[in-house]
């Protein structure tokens, strides 16, 4: 059974999808002065609305926070080998996005530095950030 | 493309491992090769299809084979005039329970071969099956039923059905 779900992304989200469109990571600066990607709608402290407008970029290098091996690939998830999902502090941000990282699992350690690796083709989705990999040393 | 994204699509998937049991593998078998079995109860006489284990108003196992011929009556249907995703027919289209002869219960499927608006309860039809190549074990080997040259049911020998 499959639907396919048409949602609508609000201006904040969309105005992500379309920076990845264009190979740009964008986070939003909240009250607090921390950098958050990928952007809310409201910034978690003063509940106030994100303007998409005041989106920032970030960098397409990033930091390993956390990892977790998928030794079980399931439809619809970016290998269909195992692989790990990470959550990689970008530069300039101070939280972290989930994405699939491209790297033996012998390999991988939290604080490992990695980067973006983008689709061929992007069409303004999270899967236009392919998945990340290792930043070679 | 420079229009900012304000939409997305996400599929939402869910395959599912279905047991049939004895009595449904049995009718599925068949089916690939061409056939409709139904079964009998042997309490109340009324024959299922698909089959099942046993009668569910009986409460008894199901014992004799049947074999259901390829006619039937269309004892209710629907107009279908919004398509949903994945289907590829051209609306609009109906969508027909049909009661094949000898058989107890009614099978859902698409009607062809007449208008809309001329679609009757009572209608007979003929089960039009896919190309023998195509036959799975599957209902769908039967790609439709289309009207036959046959006075309508009367309503009396069906309303029980709907």
């Amino acid at each position: 059974m499959e639907f396919a779900y048409t949602r609508s992304t609000g201006p904040v989200v969309g105005a992500f999808l379309t920076g990845l469109r264009d190979r740009k990571v964008l986070g939003a600066k909240d009250s607090t002065g921390r950098t958050v990607v990928p952007p809310p709608e409201y910034d978690a402290s003063s509940a106030a609305p994100i303007e998409a407008s005041t989106l920032v970029e970030v960098g397409q290098e990033g930091t390993v926070t956390s990892w977790s091996w998928n030794p079980v690939p399931r439809l619809g998830n970016p290998f269909d080998v195992p692989f790990a999902w990470a959550l990689v502090r970008l530069d300039g941000a101070d939280t972290s996005l989930l994405h699939a990282l491209d790297a033996p699992r012998d390999t991988i350690t939290t604080g490992m530095r990695v980067k973006v690796r983008w689709a061929a083709e992007t069409v303004g989705f999270i899967n236009d950030i392919a998945c990340f990999e290792p930043v070679a040393s | 493309m420079t229009e900012p994204i304000t939409g997305i699509v996400t599929p939402i998937r869910l395959d599912y491992r279905y047991t049939p049991g004895a009595s449904t593998s049995q009718f599925l078998r068949s089916i690939k090769e061409g056939k409709l079995v139904g079964r009998r109860c042997p309490r109340c006489s009324k024959v299922y299809l698909p089959p099942r284990g046993g009668c569910p108003m009986c409460g008894v196992e199901f014992a004799e084979e049947v074999a259901i011929k390829n006619t039937g009556t269309m004892v209710t249907f629907a107009v279908v005039n919004v398509n949903f995703a994945n289907r590829a027919v051209d609306l609009p289209y109906v969508t027909a329970e049909v009661a094949f002869d000898g058989t107890d219960t009614t099978t859902m499927v698409l009607l062809k071969g007449v208008a809309p608006e001329e679609a009757r309860m009572g209608m007979r039809v003929k089960a039009h099956w896919l190309p023998e190549s195509e036959w799975d074990y599957s209902l769908v080997n039967i790609d439709y039923v289309e009207p036959i040259d046959e006075p309508d049911a009367d309503f009396e020998s069906f309303k029980e059905l709907l």
